[in-house]
This record gives structure tokens, sequence and C-alpha cells, in this order.
């Protein structure tokens, strides 16, 4: 089981109390009902899914019930880094020894 | 006396102690301590078993968790058995009643050995070529006969009697084996201030000290010392010690799992004691103090019952003052069988000789056997073994080739050498690396907050081996941000059991492929030309191999096979076994009882049953309930003498006649407040909220925003900036997900608070022409006449005296009222309601009715007449989506082009031929009934009834561009008839819809 850092209720928590929200930073178009159909299926359909770091949104269900962002290994499945909901990205590296950090945070 | 292989004076068990058991019906006794295996042997019993696919006679292998053959059933009362025990990590208790499996019609005799006759055809891979034909014979013939004959246990047909614990806990410092290493790491970081966890799957601290009292620590057997050390750890405030106690999982981040047999040993474990205690550890930092498993040598016929590792035959002597034979002979090819051969030799057992596959063997170790008069043969073979159902005799022959000789023996004690016990550390995710110099894997760097130390580090010298756990324990405290308070104390030992030397895969004497059973896996009856067979077959990848011949496989995790099954196919695959590469170890280390995983989580607690206030007043009135999600519902009312169908037709009939009682309760309910509450709302439905009046009611759709239907209700707008928002009884919490999630991440700009008051409102539905008449008296402070009240309106005030929120909505197409009372007032109200409801000839009606009275009128059901796949045009709900909204969620996704072509299943009415005919619900239609097969389905029936109101069977179904079929004959082929039916539209019942404003 995962332990996951809440940015709202600045502790490190059990998976349990969580729940997984897919994809994060994916803006939903402005007035979506102009959009084509490439642009939704962009939008609603495509994710990147990728092997390694990934931004996902978690909601704190059983607890705060806020969501918020996330980085994630999916390799080590190691969390990088959390942040609350609608702060801009927040940019990771990895380091030579392989792990993920936030840019600029050093060791 | 506890056995005739007891020896006077030996081991460190209490004779006085006497325990009385049985092993298949011959009573024996043993003594406190022993564990089933070593009290067998004490009474001169190896024969433990029968082997998995062939039904060889099968011996106790090892004093430990690594036993592959001695699985037992272990019961204490008719009602629990466990079976697959493995009879040398299970403690012999007074009254055990201990049964051998895998064997018919006894452990001696054995009918199902012809397995080992016809064995060439039941090679590695036999059933992916034996079986194939013909196909359907698999699953009705070979399958299940196969289960039948092989397999090994018995699982216990009755529910599981007994108790078992939880704890979830969080510690500085895990340390998992109480050997040595992980002793000395535990108490240094125990006194540098760290909260240390020390666990042990024996009953005793000291791991390997067991066996090998030659190693003396502070000037003391080893074992002695480790005693003392448990005892001054189990008395520090900061170190908690579980003996008996496995760690069987790593999980991520240092999440370890361990279980604790807390009643497995006892007689008569007290009636509230667990027994098993299931530890999920959370560690800052873990010390992983394993140790090694000794591997067997492999060659012909290496499996008779009287072969065994000879540190198992050690730890018999040294613990349990047990002989495991009384000539013994040894085959290694490793330094540390020596020491088990002298400690016999010096306890008065013959040691007739010891075969050393190696040419170059230690001097001092030769001298020392020479002294004690035991014949060494270097660089001989072991090539066969005698003995039906105990080992007689061996066969010996130069590695070179020669003069073979035969040796008289009643136990052969062997060693191939020792692997590090990685599972665990494996099992963090972490790779092994393979060590040239002692031709092993060792572990490589670690992934999480770990690290390992002793014998699975591969640490072989005893001084090193001090300071590396001495140092990682301080190191472990340090990393978990404990600042060293205590003064460090290691101690000085050193060991005279050396374990140089290593024979990977078979031995000289396994001889050539066809026709020697040379055991790689005990357990799974994986010999070495099954592996020579796997590559020959064209399996190269080792996890092709493992799962072809099933070698380190099951519960066995090829503790003592999977080096050996390696450096075979490496050999066959002429490649160096790094390269090979390990199998994956998967968890857990060793069996976990499903009681244990499963704990408190059973039967009521297993997943929680609601119920609304009012359920024992059904109860009272005879309800008979049916599940709906997590909720109890009273599914409908049966009076003495009544079945379902005269129940609901009854109820059906009453509501539409005079009116009836519905407990609503479990409808989700959602309250949206705020001053942007209507804006939100019209974001989240596909209707305009801003112009309904506070008092007023509609219906709303929600969307994904993929365009399908997602949930649906009646939403009420008390005040300006207060709505009560229903959703369907199974929806509430993802509905509320739902819009927590648009609100907190999509529109957070709107102050809108979203709360789920579902279990805070009791709701009563009173329906039919009497509604009115029922609530009146009990209503203060609404006037709710016809006029001042209309058809979706929603006041506030008061009903028996409890403050209300009354509701004039229909789920029935009746006049009705919904009474929202605070749950702790619901059952009163309901009894009162009831109470002047029943003298005025109504009726209390359940799920059941309310289903028919719906469809009665065309109402749909999110989830049974919905799919997922359903748009508001489809489900004929176009007016309940706002056309001038700039957006809404799911407003484009509805307008994806297979969303609007044509085609798309639409919801419509069905009418049977026969009126008394009711469909079946999932029952596909077609045009033409005669077409060949596979017909093209034009779509499916979503709901079906027998209608009493309408006075015959009514179905809604949802039917490829099923609106433009109206009047037209479409067929439902059923196994055994075609059934005609007429399409019509949804409303069956009052097509004007008068009722529902009376």
């Amino acid at each position: 089981m995962l332990l996951i850092h809440c940015p709202y209720c600045g502790e490190d928590r059990p998976e349990l109390e969580f729940r997984h929200a897919g994809e994060a930073h994916l803006v939903r178009p402005d007035p979506i009902s102009e959009i084509s159909d490439e642009e939704f299926e962009a939008y609603f359909f495509l994710r990147e899914n990728p092997k390694g770091l990934t931004y996902e949104r978690w909601r704190h269900m059983h607890g705060c019930a806020r969501f918020f962002n996330a980085v994630r290994d999916t390799v080590s499945d190691k969390f990088v880094v959390t942040y609350k909901a609608g702060e801009p990205k927040v940019e990771v590296e990895r380091g030579d020894d392989g792990v993920a950090r936030v840019k600029g945070a050093g060791r | 006396m506890s056995g005739t292989n007891r020896i006077a004076g030996k081991g460190r068990l209490t004779p006085a102690r006497t325990v009385s058991f049985t092993f298949d019906g011959r009573a024996l006794t043993g003594i406190e301590g022993d564990t089933l295996a070593s009290a067998l042997i004490a009474n001169g019993i190896h024969l433990a078993g029968r082997s998995f696919k062939y039904h060889r006679p099968r011996g106790i292998l090892s004093a430990g968790p690594e036993e592959p053959n001695a699985l037992i059933d272990v019961s204490r009362s008719s009602s629990t058995h466990t079976p697959n025990v493995r009879a040398t990590v299970q403690e012999v208790f007074e009254g055990m009643t201990a049964t051998s499996q895998n064997r018919w019609p006894s452990l001696a005799f054995d009918v199902g050995a012809i397995n080992n006759l016809f064995s060439p055809i039941f090679a590695a891979g036999f059933y992916y070529k034996t079986f194939m034909w013909p196909k359907a014979a698999w699953k009705h013939i070979y399958e299940p006969n196969i289960r039948a004959a092989a397999g090994l246990g018995v699982s216990p047909k009755e529910p599981d009697p007994d108790r078992y614990a939880n704890r979830f806990v969080h510690c500085d410092v895990l340390v998992v084996g109480g050997g040595l290493a992980g002793l000395i790491a535990a108490r240094a970081a125990a006194q540098a201030g760290a909260t240390v966890i020390l666990c042990d799957e024996q009953p005793e601290l000291g791991g390997a000290l067991h066996h090998e009292t030659d190693t003396l620590v502070d000037g003391r057997e080893g074992f002695d010392w480790a005693q003392d050390v448990g005892r001054e750890l189990a008395a520090m405030d900061n170190v908690r010690v579980l003996t008996r106690t496995t760690a069987f999982a790593y999980q991520a981040q240092n999440m370890i799992d361990l279980v604790e047999r807390v009643s497995e040993h006892v007689a008569k474990p007290g009636k509230l004691a667990p027994r098993e205690r299931l530890w999920q550890v959370r560690a800052k930092r873990v010390i992983l103090a394993t140790g090694a498993i000794e591997r067997h040598m492999v060659f012909a016929n290496n499996d008779r019952p009287g072969i065994m590792l000879a540190s198992a035959a050690r730890t018999y002597l040294n613990h349990f003052g047990v002989a495991v034979g009384s000539n013994v002979a040894v085959y290694t090819a490793n330094d540390s069988a020596y020491a088990a051969a002298f400690d016999l030799m010096a306890a008065g057992i013959n040691v007739a000789v010891i075969v050393d596959a190696r040419k170059e063997i230690d001097a001092a170790l030769l001298a020392k056997a020479d002294e004690l008069g035991i014949e060494v043969l270097a660089g001989h073979a072991v090539i066969d073994t005698k003995g039906g159902l105990r080992l007689k005799s061996i066969k010996i022959e130069p590695v070179s080739g020669g003069k073979q000789r035969s040796v008289d023996t009643d136990a052969l004690i062997v060693s191939a050498g020792w692997t590090p016990t990685l599972h665990l550390y494996s099992q963090s995710r972490a790779k092994v690396v393979w060590d040239d110099e002692t031709d092993r894997f060792v572990p490589g760097k670690p992934v999480q907050e770990m690290v390992t130390i002793g014998a699975c580090n591969g640490t072989d010298e005893t001084a090193d081996l001090v300071a590396e756990a001495s140092e990682a324990g301080a190191h472990a405290a340090r990393l978990a941000g404990v600042a060293e308070t205590g003064d460090r104390t290691a101690p000085q030992a050193v060991s005279g059991t050396s374990r140089k030397g290593s024979l990977m895969g078979a031995a000289p004497g396994a001889g050539p492929d066809t026709t020697v059973k040379a055991f790689v896996d005990f357990q799974n009856d994986v010999t070495a030309k099954d592996i020579r067979l796997a590559v020959r077959e064209g399996m190269h990848s080792i996890e092709h191999v493992k799962r072809f011949t099933t070698n380190g496989m099951a519960t066995d995790q090829g503790k003592t096979s999977n080096i050996h099954g390696l450096a075979i196919a490496a050999d066959m695959l002429d490649k160096p076994i790094p390269q090979v590469g390990l199998t994956t170890f998967r968890l857990p280390y060793t069996p976990v009882t499903f009681g244990a995983i499963v704990n408190h989580g059973r039967d009521r607690l297993f997943d929680p049953t609601r119920k609304t206030a009012i359920h024992p007043s059904h109860e009272a009135l005879g309800a008979v309930f049916e599940d709906v999600g997590q909720w109890k519902r009273p599914w409908y009312y049966p009076k003495v003498g009544e079945g379902m169908h005269a129940a609901v037709d009854r109820e059906c009939r009453t509501v539409r006649e005079t009116a009836g009682l519905f407990d609503a309760s479990t409808l989700g309910k959602i309250e949206v407040v705020g001053p942007d509450a209507a804006q939100f709302l019209d974001l989240l439905y596909t209707n305009s909220w801003q112009k309904l009046a506070p008092g007023r009611c509609k219906y709303g759709i929600m969307l994904r925003e993929d365009g399908f239907i997602y949930d649906d209700g009646v939403v009420g707008r008390i005040a300006d900036d207060r709505f009560h928002v229903t959703t369907t009884t199974g929806g509430a919490p993802r509905v509320l997900h739902h819009m927590e999630d648009y609100l907190q991440t999509e529109f957070p700009h709107l102050k809108v608070w979203l709360t789920s008051t579902t279990d805070e409102w009791s709701v009563i539905a009173v329906q039919g022409p009497k509604a009115r008449e029922i609530v009146e008296p009990f209503v203060e402070g609404i006037e709710i006449s016809a006029d001042a009240m209309p058809h979706m309106s929603v006041r506030e005030g008061k009903v028996c005296g409890a403050p209300a929120r009354l509701f004039r909505v229909s789920f029935t197409g009746e006049l009705g009222f919904e009474i929202n009372v605070p749950a702790d007032y619901g059952r009163v109200v309901w009894d009162a309601l009831w109470e002047r409801a029943e003298a005025l000839g109504a009726c209390t009606y359940g799920t059941e009715t309310m289903h028919v009275l719906r469809a009665e009128k065309g109402y749909i059901i999110v989830g049974q007449d919905t799919d997922g796949t359903v748009t508001p045009d489809d489900a004929g709900l176009n007016w309940a989506v706002a056309k001038s909204k700039r957006d809404f969620v799911g407003i484009r996704g509805m307008k994806r082009p297979d969303l609007i072509a044509p085609g798309r299943k639409q919801l419509v009415g069905l009418l049977t031929e026969d009126p008394k005919q009711v469909l079946e619900e999932g029952a596909q239609i077609v045009a033409d009934p005669n077409q060949p097969v596979p017909m093209k389905m034009l779509g499916h029936v979503t709901s079906s009834y027998w209608s009493e109101n309408c006075g015959r069977s009514i179905a809604m179904a949802l039917v490829a561009d099923g609106r433009a079929l109206e009047g037209k004959t479409l067929y439902v082929p059923m196994v055994d008839e075609v059934i005609r039916v007429t399409v019509t539209g949804t409303v069956f019942f009052d097509q004007e819809g008068e009722r529902i404003n009376g």
C-alpha cells in the first residue's frame, strides 16, 4: 500500500484513503461546444500513459475530500511530489542515480 | 521416552515435558518444543508424505520453512483442520492429530504410486501435449481427473471457526530474522533509541545458531547468547520482539506484512485467542537478516525417506536431541556438512562415509575426520540409492569413473552449498547480482529504504557479519531520524562452521537423462531431466522453463530448487548463469492462511449492510427485503398465504385505486448551496436551473463529458442559493464525486458547497388518489391543496411535528408526496402515516411495485433502461436538454458523429402478442426470426413486468431506430419459442397524464 502526501492535509496517509482520478493538467476547452471532433478526441480520449514519470490526479476521498495533483514514477511506483489543484505543473527531472526529483531541488 | 531416536542429554528440550499426539492414527509421544518433524524422527519415522505427481514416498528434507516434502494435515478437532502444514515448522501440542496426505489407502501402500511406473508419460509439460484430443474431454474428463489425482491436501469444507487479528503498526526499524546478524542489528538500532520490531519465524530466536553449536558469542554458545539478547530486547520499551512471526510480503514504501502464529502451537487456546495475527508494518528502515537456505544434492533417486539436508540433521541433533539415523552417510560439496558429521559422530552416531564431490578439501576438515575415524571419499559421487519406504544403501562412484561401491546407511545427509534467502529482497523490487567469486546471487542496490545483512547478504565471515550488523542497526536508526543516545554493544563472535563450497545443478551422479529421477524441486516433482527437456523443447527463457516444468512454483517458491534448476538450464543453453537470470520470487514467502488475510472481513463485516431508519417497521409489516447495493430495501409486503406475484399485483392495484406508502430513504441526496448554486447545476445538468423558482422542482439529467446519461433525479429549489438534489439509490457517491471533481478542478471560481445528505433524511413516498387525504392531518405550516402546491413543488414546514421538506413529486404517475424528515423521526412519522393510511384502505409497497408502476408510466431507471451508452435522445429525453445553454458537461460529447448518426438504439415500448406472456429482461430482439444464425440483433429488452393495472404484460426495450418502428412487429427468439411483439410508445397507463395533477 502506497503512502500518499496530501498537500491539503500536509500528511502522508495510506493509499486506502485516496482514490485515483486520472491524468492531470488536462484543460477542458472553453467553450467546449465549439471544438472539432479531433479536439474532442484529444481532450477526452487520448492519454499519455507513460512508462516513467506521470502527472496524475488523486482525491483524498476519505480525508479532506480534495482533488490534487501528483507526479509519480510508474516504474518504481514512487511519488515525486504532490501539489494542490490549480497550481502550475511542477517540473521534475531524473538524476544520474535514476531517481526523479523536483527540478532544482537537489538532493 | 519420547521416541527411540532421542539421545539422552542432547538437545535443548526438557524431556519430562512430554506431549501426546497421533500421526495417521498412531499414538506417539513428543516433547514440548518439538516440531512435528523432530517428534516423528525421534520416533523413527521419516516417511511423511507422498510426492505431488509420482506419489513417491517422501521423507523430511529440512528443519525449517523450506520444507518441500513433509506437508501434513493438522487438526485439533473435527471442525478445524489445516492442510499442507510443513511438519518442520508446526510445533506439536497435546492432542494434535496429524495426517499424511496424497496417499490412498495408506502412506505405506499408496495405489497412486503407479504413477511412478508410468512416469515417462508424465514428463514436464505432459498436459500440454497428451490431453489435447478430443477438445471437450479436457474440461469434462482430463482436468477433473488430473486435479483429483494430483493436488496435495484437502481444504476444510466447514466455515473456519477460528478468530484472526489484525494490527497496523509503524516503527523506525524493522529487522526481519532473529539470527546472529538480526539480533546484533536490532540491538544496535534499539540502543540508538529507535523504535524497533524484530520478527523471526521460529519459536525461539537464534536462526542458524539452533544448529551451529560451534559458534561462540561472547564466549558462550551462540544459541544461549541469542536467548539472553532476546530477553534484553523484549524488556526495552522501544522494542517489540515477535517470534513465530513470518515476514511474508515486502510491499511498496516499506510496508511489510507479517503473520504471527498466536495459538497454532497451543493445545487449548483461550476462547478469544486469535489463531493468527496479521501485522501490517510500515517501517522507516528495514533490515533484512533472512539468512541462507542449504541446497540438496541433485542425483539419482535423491528423494528417499532418510535423505535430508546436513544442517537439518544437525538441528535435529543439537536442538531437539534427535538422531536422524544410526548409520549416517554424507554427500556434500560444502564444508558445513562436515560439521554436521562431526557433531553426529561426537554424539555416538556412526558416520559411515563422507562422499565429497570436490577433489580438493580443506586439510583441517580431513584431519578432523581422520581423527574421528570417518572415511572421506573426495572426488566421489553418490550415483544411486536403494530403499523403499526408508533409505537402505547408497551407491558410490569416483567422479572420474571407476569402481562402484555400495554402502549401507539409514540416513544420507546432503549439502550442495547455501543460497542467500532473497525472497523478501526480491519482492521489494530490487535486483540480485551475480557474485563470480562465490558463485551465487547476492543483493544488489536496494530500491527501498532497506539493507541486507549477514548470510542473505553473502557475508560469510563471522567477524565481518558482526561488524556489518552492528553498523547496519546504528545506521538505520540514524537514517530513521533518531539521534544516537546509548552505547552500542557489539559482541565478539567466532564460528567453527565453514560454509565454503558450492555446487549448482546436477551433481555428478545425476546420470543420463532418460530414465533417471534426480529431483530438483521436490514439492513439484521436477527432475533434472524435466529441465533439460524444457530447454530442448525450446524454452530458452528461465521464466518459460519455470512454467513448463513448474520448477520453483507454488508455495515452495524455489527455496531449495531455484538455483539448481537455473544451473541445469544454463548448462543446457551453454550460457553463464547470470545471463540466464533468476525467476521472480512471488509473495508470500511461505503459505499464509486465507483466514489471516481475510481477517475480520467476513460474514457481517465483509460488506456493510445499510438499513433505513424505518427498517424495523418494515420487518413488523412482514416485508421481504432485497439487496440494492448495500441497502436492504422492502421488496414487497406479502399478506399471509400470499406469494410474490399476488402481493405485487395487489400493491400495484391498491396504489392506483387508493394509495400506498413507500420508503424512499435510500434515494441519494446532495445539498447544493451557495450564491452560484444555480449556475453550477446549469453546468452539471442538461437542463436550465436559473429560472426555476424557489419552491419548485425539476427533473434533471446528468451526463458524462462523453454525452451519455450518468444519472437522473428530481431537484428542488429550496431557496435562491439552496437546492435539494436527489440521485439514484446506487448513484449517490459517484454523483457527489463527479460534482466535486468539476467544482474543485474545472469550475473552482463558483461559490458552491456540496454536502451528502442521503443518510440525514428519511423519505416517505405517499402515492395514489388518497395521498393528500392521508398526509393532510399531519402537515403543519404548508398549504397542500392542488392549487397551492401543484405537481413538482417543494415546501418547508412540519410533518408530525418534525421539521420537514415536503415534495409534491411522483414516480408512479399518481398524485403523490415525498415527505423528507430528519432520519431520527423517520420511523415515528412512517408509523403515524401508516396507521391512517391503513384505515383508509391504502397499502405499503416495495421496490417491485415501484418498478412496475414507474414502467407503466414509461419512467426510466438509469442503469436498467440505460447502460452507460445511452444519450438523452436515445432515451427519448431530449425535452430535458436545454437548447440555448453555452456549456454543460456532455454538451460536446453528445454531438459526436456516432451519437447523432441514424441507427442508434432508442427506448421504446413493447407489447407481446399474447398479453399474458412476460418477456425476459435482457432478451434480444430481431426483425426476422428465420434468418440464419448469427442473427442481426436490433436491441434488447430493458424492463419487463406483468402490469396488473394494464391487465397485460408491458416491456421497454432499446431498439435500433426504434421510434420509427412504432406499430411494427418484431421478434424475440427464445430457447424454445419465438415471441412476437409490437413496438409502441413507452407510456402504458394514463397516456394523458392527468392523474398526477389530482
